[in-house]
């Protein structure tokens, strides 16, 4: 029997309460609440800052009421009622305040807990005895609950579970965590069930039916296929409940005085600083977002130089930045108190800060979700205009201005590929299984190949990973020490508890990149620093750090210990966020762009008007490739003959192609090159002609035994030994030691690339290894979208040309490969000298 | 029985090919450079080798780290190939023969010494070297506390590179092992690779770890030193 929402007790009660405060619900709301007192689950896409967590929240009040409508208000301890899966642990606090208002104001008698790295052993103990109705949770926290003995029963009354930001755990390791705990909860409940009434087949009480899952999502390009992997294991029914809610977006580009025809990436935008000042002072707060911590920092302090005024209601707020400085910032964008803040992606995600009231994007946002969801941090009141400005750090950015438009006009938003087949998460997962009440093979494989990630994997590979686990792969029975899970009648279980205990710890390192603290030698903690920037210090070279300039002394304990410098000069640290590459959609949007202007559409935005002489001169010197066509640019100059080819795919298939196409022309007649590349293009240079031409080019350009030559000539492996990094410590052949234990487990030391170096010479079939290079073809080369070019490549037509110099497309790309070679200083000379001969 | 186990766990791999030597002089003495990180004193008829860390892979496992036990039986196996192929008669291993406490795979080991009783093992303690006496009783192996001199040759594990004799003023040369020596090797395209070798300056040698399962130190050779880089199974010296 369905239940009509207008007639429930508990919208009754929700409605009068709404309307106390002078709120209405939104449509979408209420057909969430509709769907959930019926137990229906599906994925809510709603943008930041609508009520998207109303939507699902006060469904469950509403469906508990309904339940419960004598007694609801007085009913207390019943067992966890709905669970609220958020990736971001600083978001707990804000979503828990927010639901313990309203549980207040309605006179329930609910518990809202908070379970995260955070909470601490008296909290968590008692959660143990007595369950809130809500636990707010993390994917890593939730996979600890899962290593605790007796677990299920937790879960039993459980009705709803909540996957909040699901487009941002979607196409992470950290979903996959999240789709194999949702199979677990639901094969618990059944499972349960089962126990409880072992004689009742008339399924009376088939609570297990009752349990909905809902995920709340941001707009991205697959949202029926991330509804897909996050109802996988329910396989029922569900529903996708779209947010009328449409967001206008304003965009305008900050403009140079003059546009550079010869431009360069990186100094633009800074050169634009003062510009920035204005549109800072006229609004009420507002976020600047810059593409890598390095050159936020370089931003903070020119903002800050150019408007000393700004000090001390300006702050700088990215990844490495301390956390208590993080949350103070963040506080005080919410009070409104502080004037701007410099960020990075570190800002995109989370609750949102009404003062925010202007936005600005420095440099390409590379993809065009994410340069909405930025847009939309600002002007927050429902019918306000979202404004974002644009500040190119080179002029040719202003054509992606222009096709970001264009995109954003048609709602051509990227999708996020969910992850497959990530058997170091799996490892991790049976491992967390064993060590709490064990597992059965036979149930979890069932509940495992219920999941989006896992329905593809084989017997064989299930059978492998048991024996993995069990037995520590091949081994000679008789010598054979491995021990970790044992098999105690069927039951898969880790009895040691110094594996548990390790194993408890290594839940949770489904981490980036390695991170190494900083410390003042004084005492006092700075932020955390990538452990490959570090390495390559030198004792008394000065870095920048959270706005400050540090001097290195020495690393000690995995801690780099630092102070404070006085020097002006500093190096800024590359972080390895930075290399980003265009997504597929912007560049083919770009693509589109450019298509307009070589056509002459007259009908040209105030970008590419302003573009226009730029665009011109490569039209003179070289060719403005349309929509189908693949320009190829032979150039001589004194540093020998380049190949520039320019098919708008980002850097990383860019570098992928580059090596593959300098492999394939090496088979014509041996021939050595460098490569370089940007988001547009990659050049080829040699100190020898390059045999390219119209007789060889679709044939180089060919898809055919792709594969192949990826593996003939880009080093798959090395690339293959940095991946497995992560994948061994997530599948835990890397023990990082228990926190803050001096000594690390004494003769349990083995670095990545000398445990890649042991399986690939002894274990060749190993699954982590496997996965290892697939990653490499998947993420690094963006495999697909390597193909997919190729084969649009065939059935378009490649230009060749040969320009007598530089051109606008090519200049950018040549000064990057110069990049390596110069100072920041000396390369600014050169290019400058370089602008002056070419006649910019 | 003990046969059949010998013949499973050691003679059915695959064959081992044996690289030809490079011979190194000190004093009148020939040392073959060996590509399997091992050196052959040819007037000795012995085999010199460092850091062998025997156990190693079963230690990881029986922390529930699934290492491939084929490391450690390889290691093992090439030991034996040596000293059949050179025809030696003794072992000198200049410490950290074993990685940790005892396990099973070294029990491996004492199988196969029981069957071989004929060669000589002299080690030369590393801070690795932790199991009980008995254990180097039962294996029949001579343990030197510090050091051990034969004749203008002393063996140890650790010296400090400043000043390998140091207190050992019976000789003249020094073997030692410790350091586990990688040498930076940058081939076409900014392409480097890191190598095991031989570190050899004019009174003192480290060798490289015998282990496969072991990690590599980078040293950085001064003009006067000499470095065999071991490529694959071929000796690359340097310089």
């Amino acid at each position: 029997m369905l239940q009509e929402l207008s007639d429930s007790p508990g919208y009754k009660i929700v409605r009068s309460w709404l309307t106390s405060k002078n709120k209405f619900p939104f449509s979408f709301q209420e057909q969430t609440w509709q769907h959930i007192i019926n137990a229906g689950s599906g994925l809510v896409n709603a943008p930041t800052g609508c009520g998207k967590t109303y939507s699902v929240f006060l469904g469950a009040l509403i469906g508990f009421i309904n339940q419960h409508p004598q007694d609801y208000s007085t009913k207390k301890n019943n067992g966890l009622q709905l669970l609220w899966i958020t990736p971001l642990r600083a978001l707990a606090k804000d979503i828990g305040r927010a639901m313990e208002e309203v549980i207040g104001e309605l006179g329930m008698n609910w518990q809202v807990g908070i379970r995260n790295g955070d909470t601490d052993v008296s909290e968590r103990q008692r959660q143990k005895k007595q369950m809130p109705e809500v636990l707010i949770i993390t994917p890593e926290s939730l996979h600890l609950l899962l290593a605790q003995k007796g677990y299920a029963e937790l879960f039993q009354s459980l009705r709803i579970i909540a996957v909040d930001e699901w487009h941002e755990l979607l196409g992470s390791k950290r979903g996959v965590q999240v789709e194999l705990a949702l199979s677990r909860i639901v094969g618990s409940q059944e499972s349960g069930e089962k126990r409880h009434s072992p004689f009742d087949s008339s399924g009376l009480t088939t609570h297990n039916s009752r349990l909905c899952i809902w995920g709340i999502s941001a707009t991205i390009g697959n949202l029926e296929e991330a509804k897909e992997v996050l109802l996988s294991p329910l396989k029922k029914e569900s529903v996708i409940i779209k947010a009328d809610v449409q967001k206008l977006i304003e965009v305008e580009s900050v403009f140079p005085d003059e546009i550079e025809k010869y431009p360069w990436a990186g100094h633009l935008g800074i050169k634009l600083a003062h510009k920035v000042i204005p549109i800072i002072l006229q609004s009420k707060t507002t976020l600047v977002f810059i593409n890598t911590r390095g050159m936020s920092e370089t931003w903070y302090h020119t903002l800050l130089n150019i408007c000393p005024d700004l000090a001390g209601s300006m702050a700088l707020h990215h990844g490495s930045v301390d956390m208590e400085l993080r949350n103070w910032i963040e506080e005080n964008l919410h009070t409104g108190k502080l004037k701007a803040v410099v960020c990075t992606a570190s800002l995109d995600l989370g609750v949102d800060f009404r003062p925010v009231e202007t936005v600005i994007q420095v440099g390409s946002p590379k993809g065009v979700a994410r340069f909405l969801q930025r847009a939309g941090r600002s002007g927050h009141s429902p019918d306000a205009v979202s404004k974002i400005y644009f500040l190119p750090t080179h002029s040719l950015e202003l054509m992606e201005v222009a096709a970001l438009k264009s995109a954003i006009k048609e709602n051509v938003i990227e999708s996020r590929e969910p992850k497959l087949l990530c058997y170091d998460v799996l490892i991790q997962y049976l491992n967390t299984l064993a060590i709490s009440d064990g597992f059965i093979p036979g149930e979890i494989y069932q509940e495992v190949k219920a999941t989006y990630a896992f329905r593809d994997l084989l017997k064989e590979e299930w059978e492998q990973i048991l024996h993995l686990i069990t037995e520590g792969g091949n081994a000679l029975q008789q010598y054979n020490d491995f021990k970790k899970v044992e098999v105690i009648d069927g039951t898969f279980k880790i009895n040691s508890r110094k594996v548990a205990m390790r194993h408890r710890i290594h839940i949770g390192t489904i981490v980036s990149d390695p991170m190494m603290k900083v410390k003042f030698i004084t005492g006092g903690y700075v932020g955390v620093i990538e452990e490959y920037f570090i390495s390559r210090l030198e004792p008394g070279d000065v870095f920048s750090l959270a706005g400050k300039n540090l001097e290195f002394v020495m690393i000690k304990d995995m801690t780099a210990l630092v102070r404070k410098s006085s020097k002006k000069k500093s190096i800024v640290p590359s972080w390895a966020g930075g290399r980003m590459p265009l997504s597929a959609n912007l560049g083919k949007k770009l693509r589109e762009t450019l298509n307009q202007l070589a056509t002459g559409n007259k009908q040209l935005t105030k970008e590419l008007e302003r573009l226009s002489p730029l665009l011109e001169l490569q039209q003179q010197l070289s060719h403005l490739p349309k929509e189908n066509e693949l320009l190829i640019e032979h150039i001589e100059t004194e540093d020998g003959y380049h190949l520039f080819v320019y098919p708008f795919e980002g850097r990383l298939v860019h570098e992928a192609m580059a090596a593959i196409l300098a492999y394939r022309i090496s088979r014509i007649r041996p021939i050595t090159f460098s490569f370089a590349m940007n988001d547009y293009g990659f050049e080829l240079l040699s100190d020898q002609p390059i045999p390219f031409d119209d007789t060889n080019a679709y044939e180089l350009f060919s898809p055919d035994d792709l594969l192949n030559d990826i593996q003939r000539s880009v080093n798959s492996t090395e690339m293959a030994k940095r991946k497995f990094r992560d994948v061994a410590v997530i599948g835990g052949l890397i023990f990082q030691g228990m926190p803050g234990e001096k000594k690390k487990a004494r003769h349990l030391q083995a670095s990545a690339s000398l445990l890649f170096n042991v399986f690939s010479e002894y274990d060749q079939g190993n699954l982590l290894l496997r996965q290892s290079y697939n990653e490499v073809l998947e993420q690094q080369m963006e495999e697909t979208r390597l193909r997919n070019m190729l084969e649009r490549i065939q059935e378009s037509k490649i230009i060749i040309s040969f320009p007598g110099q530089l051109t606008p497309f090519c200049f950018p790309i040549k000064v990057d490969s110069m990049r390596e070679d110069l100072s920041s200083e000396k390369l600014e000379d050169r290019v400058k000298r370089m602008q002056i001969e070419l006649g910019a | 029985m003990t046969l059949a186990v010998l013949s499973s766990v050691f003679y059915l791999c695959t064959p081992f090919e044996m690289q030809n030597p490079i011979p190194h002089i000190i004093n009148n003495n020939t040392f073959w450079v060996s590509p399997e990180r091992c050196l052959y004193w040819e007037q000795q008829n012995t085999i010199i080798i460092a850091d062998m860390h025997l156990g190693k892979a079963g230690h990881f496992r029986k922390s529930g780290i699934p290492v491939p036990q084929d490391v450690n039986k390889a290691d093992l196996q090439r030991l034996i190939a040596l000293l059949l192929f050179f025809k030696a008669d003794r072992v000198i291993i200049v410490g950290d023969f074993t990685h940790s406490a005892a396990n099973k795979e070294l029990e491996l080991f004492k199988r196969w010494r029981s069957d071989f009783p004929l060669f000589r093992f002299d080690l030369v303690k590393g801070n690795h070297d932790i199991l009980e006496d008995h254990w180097y009783f039962e294996t029949d192996i001579t343990v030197h506390k510090k050091e051990l001199v034969i004749g203008d040759f002393c063996f140890r594990h650790e010296t400090p590179s400043s000043n390998p004799l140091d207190d050992c003023a019976a000789a003249s040369f020094v073997f030692s092992g410790h350091v586990h020596p990688g040498i930076r090797m940058s081939g076409q395209g900014r392409q480097t690779l890191k190598l095991p070798c031989f570190y050899f300056t004019k009174n003192h040698c480290i060798l490289p770890a015998f282990s496969k399962f072991t990690g590599l130190y980078k040293v950085e050779p001064k003009e006067e030193d000499l470095v065999y880089a071991i490529a694959g199974t071929e000796i690359i010296k340097k310089p």
